[in-house]
């Protein structure tokens, strides 16, 4: 009897768990990508632990700074590889397969009711599918390699409720950013918030990846969505193993926000917080050196599809990355012609993996430049000491490219 | 634990790419980390060992990167005091046996001044007076002084 964080947790640590109670968990998958595991396989080798509990359920993705963008990294990626390879660990993803978050579930590991771990804050995304999933860091990835389980504090939980039909230009982005500008970057800190309502219902999984993606971005410690049968038709065939969805039964939960999405504007988030968000009528026209689509938010085939069509026949003013978010998706993307139409415009196709987002690679930010980005983050700095970026949708993002300015993509459509 | 030291304050959210940018990230070197600690938020950021960090709600916000609570502790802070953490920092913190209290002194204590804080009790004190903060469960403390989580395991299996 609770919210779906307390009937997981519940189910898998074999007791009735409520928020607040601390919980000693199994664990169903772990990961860790080349920056996290680094430290995290390094933690495990201090414990002094010989092998992993489980290397089918370790999943080591290879995103955040690919292909090496140094000798240095090319040598701690090396390492990872080899640990892996030793530890019989068979789930590892190579340069140019995709980013975590993308790779987890079309890979089949993100299903109902499991409980994920993974050492990046945005595993969270997999709620999405009906998962608790959470984010940790690389001592407590250590501490699942070696033990396959971890403590958590049961959460206490947000519902947020969005119904309403979409219009036109607006998207999945513009829904979560339009919440994250009311629950405030830390409303949601050590919460769970499950999203219902028939917007939510109404998103495609892609859609719904996109909301749990940024829960974190309010703190929150998971991002939930109930699931139903558009979760398993996108199960059928890749899970890696049965599931049972899991649901709230007669739920308590701490706060409540209800919206009507039906006449909301594009959203963009301003530096330097994600809660600071603003209809697109109050920045358009602010000019920008750089857009980037692409990330574990928003770099998906519906994303690059949504903008191929604002790009259709068009130019690009300004310098735009493509980076898609997985191999999968870059196929994808190539067989229906979208590669080509964001070529044609101008548009510069990275291989797959987090790029610039987190500053460390491929598109940083030269000080005094500004970006429009779909990513999730526009933290001080985040993409290149002194520089700005601003968060929007791949329609926000694609029409900013047409101009070079921040651009409403009702405009185009 | 007891903690005795000059204060270096800062607001709310203090986000982990600030605490340590995302270019400085590819190294197991703490040092390293230390060396940049602050940097995005804090130029001058040059603390001595011994010194707290005092700061508003939601301190390391953003990224898992354990390089964040890594690089503080290597810095030579002894101690983080905020009004509230983000999760994954605050488990971060207690796993590399960087010591975290949750206690609402920001807005009695500036820059370079000296506070006590007080682990066991969960009392920080600062300008003479008397802070309660939320004290941390037994196994967390544990791990605490031990110095953090491998320490923790290490021997114990």
């Amino acid at each position: 009897m609770g919210t779906i964080s307390e009937e997981i947790l519940g189910k898998a640590a074999g007791k009735k768990a409520s928020a607040g109670d601390f919980v000693i968990a199994p664990v169903d998958y772990a990961m860790s990508h080349d920056g996290t595991s680094v430290l995290a396989v390094k933690a495990f080798r201090e414990m002094g632990v010989e092998k992993v509990w489980d290397p089918k359920r370790i999943i080591i993705p290879f995103d955040h700074l690919v292909p090496a963008n140094n000798e240095n990294t090319a040598l701690l990626q090396k390492d990872i590889r080899e640990w892996a390879k030793a530890q019989g660990i068979t789930n590892l993803y190579d340069v140019g397969e995709g980013i975590c978050h993308q790779l987890v579930p079309e890979k089949g590991f993100a299903m109902p009711g499991k409980v994920i771990v993974g050492a990046d804050s945005h595993t969270c995304t997999y709620g999405a599918f009906g998962a608790f999933a959470t984010g940790v860091g690389a001592t407590d990835m250590a501490e699942v390699y070696s033990s396959g389980k971890l403590w958590f504090r049961v959460p206490e939980t947000i519902k947020v409720t969005v119904d309403g039909k979409l219009a036109k230009g607006i998207t999945a982005k513009d829904i979560i950013l339009r919440i994250i500008k009311d629950v405030k970057t830390d409303g949601a800190a050590y919460k769970a918030i499950e999203f219902y309502g028939e917007a939510i219902r109404a998103l495609s999984i892609a859609g719904r990846m996109t909301i749990c993606n940024m829960a974190i971005e309010m703190g929150g410690k998971a991002g939930i969505v109930p699931p139903d049968e558009k979760t398993d038709d996108y199960l059928r065939g890749r899970a890696v193993e049965p599931y049972r969805p899991v649901y709230a039964i007669d739920a308590h939960y701490c706060e409540e926000f209800t919206y009507d999405i039906s006449d909301i504007s594009p959203q963009v988030a301003c530096p330097i917080d994600v809660d600071n968000v603003h209809d697109i009528e109050e920045v358009e026209g602010k000019d920008v050196d750089q857009v980037l689509i692409g990330s574990c938010t928003n770099g998906r085939y519906e994303d690059l599809e949504s903008a191929a069509m604002i790009l259709k026949g068009r130019t690009v003013k300004c310098r735009t990355l493509i980076i898609p978010a997985s191999r999968s998706v870059m196929i994808d993307a190539v067989d229906s012609g979208v590669a080509a139409t964001l070529l044609k415009a101008g548009a510069t196709i990275c291989n797959p993996g987090c790029g610039p987002c987190l500053g460390g690679h491929m598109g940083v930010l030269a000080e005094g430049e500004r970006c429009m980005s779909t990513t999730n983050r526009n933290f001080k700095g985040r993409m290149g000491k002194g520089s700005e970026v601003y968060l929007g949708s791949p329609l926000t993002a694609a029409a900013t490219a047409i101009n070079g300015k921040i651009t409403d993509p009702r405009r185009y459509l | 634990m007891k903690f005795r030291g000059k204060v270096w304050k800062y607001g709310d959210n203090v986000d982990t790419d600030v605490i340590i940018p995302g270019k400085y990230l590819r190294s197991t070197d703490y040092n390293v980390f230390a060396e940049h600690a602050m940097e995005g938020i804090d130029p001058d950021f040059k603390p001595q060992k011994g010194d707290i960090i005092v700061a508003g709600n939601n301190f390391g916000c953003g990224s898992s990167r354990e390089q964040a609570p890594i690089a503080l502790k290597y810095a030579g802070i002894d101690c983080v005091v905020a009004r509230s953490f983000a999760r994954i920092f605050f488990r971060n913190a207690i796993n590399v046996g960087l010591p975290i209290v949750e206690a609402d002194v920001a807005d009695a204590v500036s820059k370079g001044e000296i506070i006590e804080v007080d682990l066991d009790s969960g009392i920080v004190t600062a300008n003479g007076k008397e802070y309660t903060s939320t004290k941390l469960p037994d196994f967390l403390q544990e791990i605490l002084e031990a110095g953090g989580l491998v320490a923790y395991r290490r021997g114990r299996r």
